[in-house]
C-alpha cells in the first residue's frame, strides 16, 4: 500500500519498518527472522541502535552487515560476527536458556491473540488450501526469548480472529495461557503493521491498536482486521519518519 | 578411511532407492551438484531430511525421487516458496510426498541425538503448538529429576547424509569453515556419508573457526568444485542471490521445471 496523501514523501512500508526499528533498543539482544524483521533490525542497528545485537538462526552471533542479508544465511552475517557457531548452539545454548532480550517475528498469519501461523492455510492440515514455508525457528523463538515483536503487512487475510494453524504460540486463548504451559518469556509484546502499531491489553492479552500511522483512519485498520477490534484510549499517532530514518533505510536497501 | 570417488561412483556407490537421505547445509555449503547428481541417477522412494529444504530439494521432489520429507522450513529463503515441493503436498505431482514437520530447535536436537548414539533428545520445544498435533515424532517427557514437562524427539540416523565443503586432503580428512550448521551432526548420525569439497589439496592449512571431519568419519569424497551453486561456499564464491530470484521463474510451472531437468540435469554429462 502507498501512502495516501499526496505530499507524503514515504510508503506505508517504510513507515512500517521504521516504526519497528525504532521499537528496539540499545544494547538489546534481538533473534533476527528474515525479510521485514531483518529489515527493522538492521535499520535500528545503524541510526539509534549501534549497540544492538542482532542474532541469526544460521549461527551467528552480533551480525553487523552493511547491508540487507539476502537470506539469514547470508555470507556477510557470518563475516561480520562476533562469532560465528553451529545451528544447535544456536538453538540449545543461546535461545533456551532465555538469554536472548527480543525475538523479532514476521507472519503469515496473526491472530487476536497474537498466535503466528507460517504453516498451512486452511483448516486441513493433511489438504491445505496454501502450503507455507513451516515453523523454522519460530516456535521457539516465540517460546523462549524474553519477549516477542511481531512485524506484519496487515489485511484481512493476515490479521485474523484465529490462525488456521499456530505454529509459533502467543498468548493462545489469552491471559494465562503461556503460564499455564510454562512458557517463560512474556510473548508477543508489540505488532507493528503498515497501518499501526498493537499490543495485548493487560488484562485478556488481546491486541488492541495502541498507535496509528500518520494519515490512516481507525475505520482503515478496523477493515484490515478480522476481528472486532478494539482501540486504546489513549491511542497515539505514530511519528512520521525523519529524514534521517528514511535515508538510512533507503541505503540500507539500495546497498548491494 | 574415506575414499575419494567421482561423484557419480559416490552416490551409484552409496545411495539406494528407498534410502533415508539427508542433505544438509544452513542456506551456507549447499550440495546442489550431488542433489542433481541423485536426480541424473533416478533414485526414487527417498526419504529426504533437511532442516531447509530450500531449491535442493525442489528439484529433488519435483524430479519425483522422494515418497516422504522430513524437515523444518520449506522455502526459497529470500524470495517465496517452493514451488514444486507446495505442488507436491497440494497436489500430490508428480508422486505423494509424505510429510514429517519439525522446528529448526527439533531437527538440530534430533541430528544431535542421532550423532551422540542416543535413542532421542530432550529439548523446550513445540509447546503450545499444533506442530505435535501432526507429527508423531514429538512427544511429551517428564523430567526424572524436576518433574518438569518437556519435549522429546527421536534420534535421526540418515542412511546418507551428503555435505559440501570447502577442502579436504588426498587421506579424505574434511575441512569446513563459515556457516557450520548442523553438517557435523548429520554426518555423524549416518550409516554413510559423501562429501563434496571445492577441491582436494595436498594439505589442510588451519581457517579460524574450522571444523574438521576425519578421514575415518566419512565415507567418500568428491572433488566438486562450484558443486554448491546457487548457494556459496565462504572462500571460494559467492551465494547466487539471482538464481533463487531466477528459479521461482523455473520450479513456478511443471512445464518449465520438466524443462530445466531435461536441459540441465538430464541434458549434462554425469559429474565426474
Amino acid at each position: 500500500m502507498t501512502a495516501t496523501t499526496e505530499e507524503r514523501t514515504y510508503t506505508s512500508d517504510e513507515m512500517m519498518s521504521i516504526a519497528a526499528a525504532r521499537a528496539l533498543g540499545g544494547g538489546q539482544r534481538c533473534f533476527v527472522g528474515i525479510g521485514l524483521p531483518s529489515t527493522a533490525a538492521n535499520l535500528a542497528r545503524r541510526t539509534h541502535a549501534p549497540d544492538l545485537v542482532l542474532i541469526y538462526e544460521s549461527g551467528t552471533l552480533g551480525s553487523k552487515p552493511g547491508r540487507l542479508p539476502a537470506s539469514i544465511g547470508d555470507g556477510i552475517l557470518a563475516e561480520t560476527a562476533d562469532a560465528v557457531i553451529s545451528v544447535p548452539e544456536v538453538f540449545n545454548y543461546w535461545l533456551q536458556p532465555g538469554r536472548i532480550d527480543v525475538g523479532f517475528l514476521g507472519a503469515a498469519q496473526l491472530d487476536k491473540f497474537g498466535n503466528i501461523n507460517t504453516t498451512v492455510i486452511g483448516d486441513d492440515y493433511a489438504n491445505p488450501k496454501v502450503r507455507l514455508p513451516g515453523a523454522g525457528g519460530a516456535p521457539e523463538i516465540a517460546a523462549s526469548c524474553h519477549e516477542v515483536y511481531v512485524v506484519v503487512r496487515q489485511s484481512r487475510r493476515s490479521f485474523v480472529d484465529k490462525v488456521d494453524f499456530v505454529t509459533s504460540f502467543g498468548h493462545g486463548s489469552g491471559k494465562g495461557d503461556r503460564e499455564k504451559l510454562g512458557l517463560r518469556g512474556a510473548g508477543p509484546t508489540l505488532v507493528i503493521t503498515d497501518l499501526g502499531v498493537f499490543r495485548p491489553d493487560p488484562g485478556t492479552s488481546e491486541l488492541v491498536l495502541t498507535e496509528i500511522h500518520d494519515g490512516v483512519t481507525v475505520e482503515q485498520v478496523r477493515e484490515a482486521t478480522g476481528w472486532d477490534l478494539k482501540i486504546s484510549p489513549e491511542l497515539s499517532t505514530t511519528t512520521p519518519p525523519t529524514e534521517a530514518e528514511l535515508k538510512a533505510l533507503r541505503e540500507l536497501k539500495a546497498a548491494k | 578411511m574415506a575414499e575419494i570417488l567421482s561423484l557419480r561412483d559416490a552416490v551409484a556407490q552409496l545411495v539406494h532407492d528407498g534410502d533415508t537421505v539427508a542433505l544438509e547445509g544452513f542456506t551456507h555449503l549447499i550440495p546442489h551438484a550431488a542433489g542433481q547428481e541423485i536426480i541424473r541417477q533416478r533414485r526414487k522412494d527417498l526419504t529426504l531430511v533437511r532442516m531447509t529444504p530450500d531449491i535442493v530439494y525442489d528439484q529433488l521432489i519435483g524430479a519425483g525421487c522422494a515418497r516422504k520429507l522430513i524437515f523444518s522450513w520449506g522455502g526459497n529463503p529470500g524470495v517465496g516458496s517452493l514451488h514444486r515441493f507446495r505442488d507436491a503436498v497440494q497436489n500430490a505431482w508428480p508422486v505423494p510426498l509424505e510429510i514429517e514437520e519439525h522446528s529448526h530447535a527439533g531437527m538440530a536436537n534430533r541430528y544431535v541425538a542421532g550423532a551422540s548414539g542416543l535413542p532421542f533428545a530432550v529439548l523446550r520445544g513445540y509447546t503450545g503448538t499444533d506442530l505435535p498435533k501432526h507429527t508423531d515424532t514429538i512427544k511429551p517427557i517428564t523430567c526424572p529429576f524436576t518433574g518438569e514437562q518437556l519435549t522429546a524427539v527421536p534420534a535421526i540416523n540418515p542412511d546418507v547424509a551428503i555435505i559440501h565443503a570447502q577442502r579436504a586432503d588426498r587421506a579424505g580428512n574434511v575441512q569446513i569453515w563459515g556457516l557450520v550448521g548442523v553438517q557435523k551432526e548429520a554426518v555423524l548420525a549416518s550409516k554413510r556419508s559423501i562429501v563434496t569439497v571445492e577441491e582436494v589439496v595436498d594439505e589442510l592449512e588451519p581457517v579460524p573457526g574450522q571444523v574438521i571431519l576425519p578421514s575415518w568419519a566419512v565415507t567418500a569424497v568428491a572433488e566438486v568444485p562450484r558443486g554448491a551453486h546457487p548457494s556459496y561456499a565462504q572462500g571460494y564464491y559467492d551465494r547466487d542471490n539471482e538464481y533463487y530470484e531466477f528459479w521461482d521463474s523455473i520450479g513456478r510451472n511443471r512445464d518449465s521445471f520438466e524443462q530445466w531437468l531435461d536441459e540441465k540435469v538430464f541434458g549434462m554429462e554425469a559429474a565426474k
